[in-house]
């Protein structure tokens, strides 16, 4: 298919934009597969995590391939910025690094029943993935992707016109899943009123001692 | 549109795969929480051909609001994770399978 592409292609600008595009496909394809078996395979929680920024990293490198720029940036802040760093901090916060338990299975199977389920759940993906079309539906329902304008001035009118709801709904999500990350974390405290067991037996008032 | 959105929707698709994979083998619920990530971008993947391949901004739109809600799914996933190990120190997901503290 790429011999095929490259001798069809007309000039040698063409030729050189096709090459490239293909590289970084290849490039972003080699980062993510090799991101997502070291995430599954690797023993250490925190290499797994690091494995996922490699991921990570390949997908925004395929974003930037599909010419969807503002979305690789944001898919590296956010991301790699954020969520990553996130996930590292737990996990060096509760100390999962150095117990990684090798217990017993709780169920003998669970392993090659999950790599059967797996390899069943890709292979069915990729039958359905076999039809003659790839992509059927009306285009551009939303507004078009390519003409003139920039990436980001297009999804940002798209967002605060059409996409307007959801856009505030996410909003709202954000400030709630704020809200209940603060109340999960706390520690719980006695409320002021209230007394502990120690206390109260401290408080048993012996005879005589009543008023 | 130069790599044909295929060879996209299969990777995306192997990526979904290793994901769901990763999910069902590993037992530490922080990774099994990554594998989770793993599909999420997978599944960002295919927003992003689709919105290329139908010339259509709502795809590109779509792959924001997933972002949003994986971000906070992740605030919230970890912080319940924080507050299990407060309870017992227990990091795999056999450990956890009573849901009540």
């Amino acid at each position: 298919m790429y011999a095929g592409f490259l001798a069809s292609a007309a000039s040698s600008g063409t030729d050189l934009a096709n090459a490239s595009a293909w590289a970084v496909f290849l490039v972003g394809a080699a980062m993510i597969l090799t991101g997502a078996f070291g995430v599954i395979l690797l023993r250490n929680p925190v290499h797994c995590a690091l494995m996922l920024v490699i991921t990570l990293f390949g997908i925004a490198l395929e974003f930037i391939d599909q010419s969807a720029d503002f979305l690789a940036a944001v898919q590296i802040i956010v991301y790699a910025g954020a969520i990553v760093i996130l996930f590292l901090f737990v996990i060096m916060f509760l100390g999962v690094d150095r117990r990684e338990a090798a217990g017993p299975e709780a169920t003998k199977f669970q392993k090659p029943i999950a790599l059967i389920l797996g390899a069943v759940s890709l292979v069915e993906i990729l039958i359905l993935s076999q039809v003659d079309h790839w992509v059927s539906g009306a285009p551009s329902v939303a507004g078009r992707l390519d003409g003139p304008g920039e990436n980001v001035q297009k999804l940002g009118q798209s967002i605060y016109t059409r996409y307007l709801l959801p856009f505030e709904m996410t909003a709202a999500l954000l400030v709630i899943a704020v809200v209940a990350a603060v109340v999960l974390s706390r520690r719980q405290q006695p409320g002021a009123s209230e007394l502990r067991a120690a206390d109260k037996e401290k408080l048993v008032v012996g005879p005589g001692g009543a008023e | 549109m130069t790599v044909p959105g295929a060879w996209y929707l299969v990777l995306a698709a192997v990526l979904f795969g290793l994901g769901a994979t990763g999910l069902l083998i590993r037992r530490n619920v922080l990774v099994m929480f990554m594998c989770v990530e793993l599909m999420l971008n997978a599944v960002n993947l295919t927003f992003v051909t689709f919105a290329r391949l139908l010339d259509d901004v709502g795809g590109q739109v779509s792959v924001l609001f997933v972002l949003v809600v994986a971000a906070a799914e992740v605030v919230v996933g970890l912080a319940i994770i924080v507050a299990m190990f407060r309870r017992r120190a227990a990091a795999t997901a056999d450990d956890i399978h009573v849901l009540r503290g």
